[in-house]
């Protein structure tokens, strides 16, 4: 129901776990207890995404197939949670927050920098395959709004020159250290912090 | 203020290192067997006397859930699930505990889990917090390499297991049993209670679901004494408390504060005030997105607990605490978050899958004013015909911050809608 894309139009014939990935998701599937190996399916099929780009049929079906159950409940996952990419992504993939905490400290701005920097408005892939965008509800990092994910990481305390910056990097393949782009540590104040002033590092 | 001896998460703003070392520099795992030899009930009776209210929203006191466990195993194995789901917007303070102290975390999963007899903690963690997962896997490991947990956890002779789950993106697998829904390998739809989790939960086996921060705060709670943490806040709003300020403030921050602090006490210490002064400020929505608004006069002297927000018509909720001030358009506010709740709704039941959608819609005109004064009386209506009548509380959540809005800035709505029709006219 979250919305996701549908499936794209063209899809691979077939998807098989590479060896190392595989060793990965045995790992995990021995998380759970004996009988309850679809509980592994959500991180399953992240797995596939992640060795795959994003989720073809294929993958889903493999899934499926491992953990004994039916393609449909699998293919109910994959549909239901917004992470898993039905259709291709860029080699950056932007997920802008849209709500509110985000909204009110300037989260148009980032979407006007995505705009004019990869031709990106809504949702899609940019021509050369570098971005894709997709809007997104809060994303948890509220204190440090507004923030965009990208890929696995977070950059955020951003603004439409921080972001423009962010993404004239990364279309040069230059990742830049997520969290606050403007050098503040995780969500403290960024000035007159009043608290646990005695617990920063090489203080007495 | 809170004095910074008194406070929990000494490691909040990431001072120090996460991992093991720095851990037990600040106390955590220390002599954890100890705790465990108290005894379950012992426990159970601590954290019941030390009045601690659920951290994730809806207040229930800790000690109570946990003891509806069944104290004699009917075979089934029990299991403790930790809510990590955090996706209510304004909130982000789960995250810093599970990327700046962890060990506080999987401490209090071994003692809650001993204490209602499970045999493993399951953490469900939002999808998208991959570095926040990245760590507290790594503390997870950790933990179990110094036998901590795992079989003869802590050299008491108790065996437990600490796996953790990553979510996929859905808001709606923060509410209870589509969370446990989910661990199942299922889309997050929530089921219909009774049952409670605490008869027929994960894999059908009796369990407890507890927010991160209900969860890391009890071993502090057990090493100090239930009577430490009851003496701060007010009878019934008891404790610590890790606020999240968002929005028009000068700085942002996530901050632990006793329960019961005044709000404007809160954003003008920890948070640079209201941009441009108190005066400019407009409205805060004082616990997360689900909690009614509160408009400036009532902000001016409310303090931050349960029932003095409850007194209100609002909530603690998350005791996220969203700041507007007077350049916001507080109709395209919440427009906004019932986006977020059409987009986030299960589609289970009819109400609020239609319904969502339908206030959205209207609120959406209502913020060009393009609209009839009679329809926000019918998006009233509309809002109390989803309240109450879903499965789970998300129906409740997508209504009340529009009841909210209503009850506060009708005038402001109604303005709108006569300019609409002056300049169509």
């Amino acid at each position: 129901m979250s919305g996701a894309a549908g499936p794209a139009a063209d899809q691979p014939d077939s998807f098989e776990f590479e060896a190392d990935v595989w060793a990965q998701a045995e790992k995990i599937i021995a998380r759970y207890p004996e009988g309850r190996q679809q509980s592994a399916v959500m991180p399953l099929l992240d797995l596939a995404q992640r060795q795959h780009g994003w989720l073809p049929k294929a993958a889903i079906r493999c899934v499926a197939d491992k953990l004994g159950m039916p393609f449909i409940r699998a293919y109910e996952v994959a549909t239901f949670y917004t992470m898993y990419n039905l259709e291709p992504v860029g080699k950056f993939h932007l997920q802008l927050c849209r709500t509110t905490p985000c909204w009110l400290r300037g989260a148009d701005e980032l979407r006007k920098a995505i705009k004019d920097k990869t031709g990106l408005s809504h949702a899609g892939v940019s021509d050369d395959g570098q971005f894709s965008l997709v809007e997104v509800e809060c994303l948890g990092a509220c204190c440090n709004a507004p923030m965009i994910q990208i890929n696995d990481d977070f950059y955020e305390d951003l603004d439409y020159e921080s972001c423009s910056t962010l993404l004239d990097r990364l279309a040069a393949d230059d990742v830049p250290t997520p969290g606050p782009v403007n050098g503040r540590r995780f969500s403290e104040p960024a000035e007159g912090r009043k608290t646990l002033l005695d617990r920063v590092e090489g203080a007495s | 203020m809170l004095q910074d001896k008194d406070r929990i998460f000494t490691n909040l703003y990431g001072d120090q290192p996460w991992n093991l070392a720095g851990a037990q520099k600040r106390g955590i795992w220390d002599n954890t067997k100890a705790l465990l030899d108290k005894g379950a009930d012992s426990i159970i009776g601590e954290i019941k006397e030390s009045g601690l209210r659920g951290r994730g929203g809806a207040g229930f006191p800790t000690g109570l859930k946990w003891s509806f466990m069944p104290k004699e195993s009917d075979g089934r194995p029990s299991y403790l699930v930790v809510n990590a789901d955090e996706s209510e917007p304004g909130t982000c303070k789960d995250r810093e505990i599970m990327r700046n102290d962890p060990h506080r975390l999987l401490e209090g999963c071994l003692v809650a889990g001993f204490s209602m007899k499970a045999q493993a903690a399951y953490i469900y963690i939002r999808g998208e917090f991959v570095m926040e997962a990245r760590i507290l896997q790594a503390a997870i490991e950790e933990a179990y390499e110094a036998g901590l947990i795992g079989k003869n956890a802590c050299g008491s002779g108790y065996d437990y297991d600490i796996v953790l789950h990553r979510g996929a993106g859905a808001y709606i697998c923060g509410e209870e049993t589509a969370l446990i829904e989910s661990l199942e390998g299922k889309k997050g739809q929530p089921r219909l209670k009774p049952p409670f989790p605490a008869a027929v939960g994960l894999y059908g086996c009796p369990s407890t679901v507890n927010n991160v921060e209900s969860i890391a705060v009890t071993p502090e709670i057990l090493r100090r004494g239930a009577s430490w943490f009851a003496g701060l806040g007010r009878p019934n709003n008891t404790g610590t408390k890790l606020f999240c300020v968002s929005g028009h403030v000068n700085t942002p921050c996530n901050v632990e504060e006793e329960m019961g602090i005044p709000l404007k006490e809160l954003i003008e210490k920890h948070c640079g005030g209201v941009r441009d002064g108190w005066d400019n400020l407009l409205a805060i929505i004082p616990g997360g997105s689900s909690v009614p608004m509160l408009p400036k006069s009532v902000c001016d002297d409310v303090l931050m607990d349960f029932d003095s927000l409850k007194a209100v018509q609002s909530g603690l909720g998350t005791a996220a605490v969203i700041v507007m001030d007077k350049s916001t358009d507080i109709v395209e506010a919440i427009a906004n978050l019932a986006h977020f709740y059409m987009h986030e709704s299960c589609g289970q039941c009819t109400p609020c899958r239609e319904g969502t959608g339908w206030m959205y819609r209207v609120l959406t005109r209502m913020v060009r004013g393009q609209a009839s004064i009679a329809e926000i009386d019918q998006l009233h209506e509309v809002t109390k015909q989803v309240e109450g009548h879903t499965i789970c509380a998300l129906g409740d959540a997508a209504a009340w911050p529009i009841q909210g809005l209503i009850r506060h800035f009708r005038p402001e709505m109604e303005r709108r809608i006569l300019e609409y029709r002056k300049q169509a006219a």
